[in-house]
């Protein structure tokens, strides 16, 4: 019993290209084997078997930058790793796409302080920032589907469509 | 072995070199003064019933309006004796601290530490640099009249004001 026996005859669909190309760009989406910090750890929590980041495709964190579409930027960014952070994400491959992960990466938490960036978004350009000392995987899970939203309203030529009056953010 | 016994055998064999000491929970603190903490240490590591064998901790702090303005602060262990005491130095701003690194080489790394984060120079130090922060920092952000950093929190009646000024990544 295979996928053609429930589709019936159902032989071609239409769509758009622009639906498509977003539909592999979101169901394959590779995050960069990178932590920082603690929040690396409930990363590494929702690769794992009970949260299962696996269901959305993102079950390989690719350990070269060439090769991942996303970063994760999980935990605080010291002054000192914070010309690494932007040489990983200038040698990642476009498109690529910033994920925030955590309250030290979004706007330095509690570290008020001469030794961490206050943000990563100083650095590098951030589309999602999921909050949280650490977020639990939940939370991260939540940004990355925001993030897939986003994703889908990419157009071809690079440009973001507007969000249409009934749309929900919501994944 | 008690504190006297090592207060009295170490005035005996380097009458000029203490300063001054005190005690307190049980711990003995000894004054010593700056050019003769080599030969301090060395004896009190190479005399066979002392031998504080172990230099456990070497430290800057920061005692500003004071005079001397800084002190370095070293922890001995003896493994055989399982007694530790505390040596302290006062250096003013831009005197050097004769290095340990001849006696100890876990000197090394820690003096490049006091030196980096407090600027305690350590005469004689085979690569005096900067071993936490960035090569090119400015300033020793331990000491006590370097303002905190970081910025002001945002909240919602002066974030656009923050924002406004705050240095966000570009593509």
């Amino acid at each position: 019993m295979g996928l053609e026996e429930k589709a019936g005859d159902m032989g071609i669909v239409t769509t758009s290209l622009e639906t498509v190309v977003n539909w592999g760009r979101t169901n394959a989406m590779w995050p960069l084997l990178f932590g920082l910090a603690c929040c690396a750890i409930e990363m590494m929590g929702s690769q794992a078997a009970n949260y299962d980041l696996s269901r959305f495709g993102m079950e390989i964190n690719r350990a070269s930058p060439r090769q991942a579409d996303l970063i994760i930027v999980a935990g605080r960014v010291s002054r000192k790793m914070a010309p690494v952070v932007r040489r990983l994400y200038d040698q990642m491959s476009d498109p690529k796409w910033v994920i925030a992960m955590g309250d030290c990466a979004s706007c330095a938490g509690v570290f008020n302080n001469y030794a961490i960036v206050q943000g990563v978004d100083e650095v590098v350009p951030v589309d999602v920032y999921v909050a949280g000392c650490p977020p639990r995987p939940e939370a991260l899970i939540y940004g990355i589907m925001q993030l897939h939203e986003k994703v889908k309203r990419m157009r071809i030529n690079g440009e973001l469509r507007p969000l249409e009056k009934r749309e929900k953010i919501y994944a | 072995m008690d504190n006297a016994t090592v207060l009295e055998r170490l005035r005996g064999a380097l009458p000029t070199a203490v300063e001054n000491s005190s005690e307190s929970r049980g711990e003995l603190s000894i004054f010593v003064r700056r050019d003769a903490i080599v030969d301090v240490t060395r004896f009190l590591r190479d005399d066979p019933t002392l031998s504080y064998n172990f230099l456990e901790n070497l430290c800057g702090v920061d005692y500003l309006g004071r005079t001397p303005r800084f002190e370095v602060v070293y922890h001995l262990l003896s493994h055989k004796n399982r007694h530790r005491i505390c040596l302290k130095v006062g250096a003013n701003e831009g005197e050097a601290v004769p290095t340990l690194t001849g006696l100890w080489a876990t000197a090394n790394w820690q003096e490049r530490e006091a030196y980096d984060l407090m600027g305690i120079p350590f005469a004689g130090h085979p690569g005096l640099q900067r071993i936490l922060l960035p090569d090119d920092w400015e300033g020793h952000p331990l000491r006590k009249d370097v303002p905190l950093g970081g910025e002001e929190v945002a909240f919602t009646f002066n974030e656009d004001q923050i924002y406004a000024h705050k240095p966000f990544a570009k593509e």
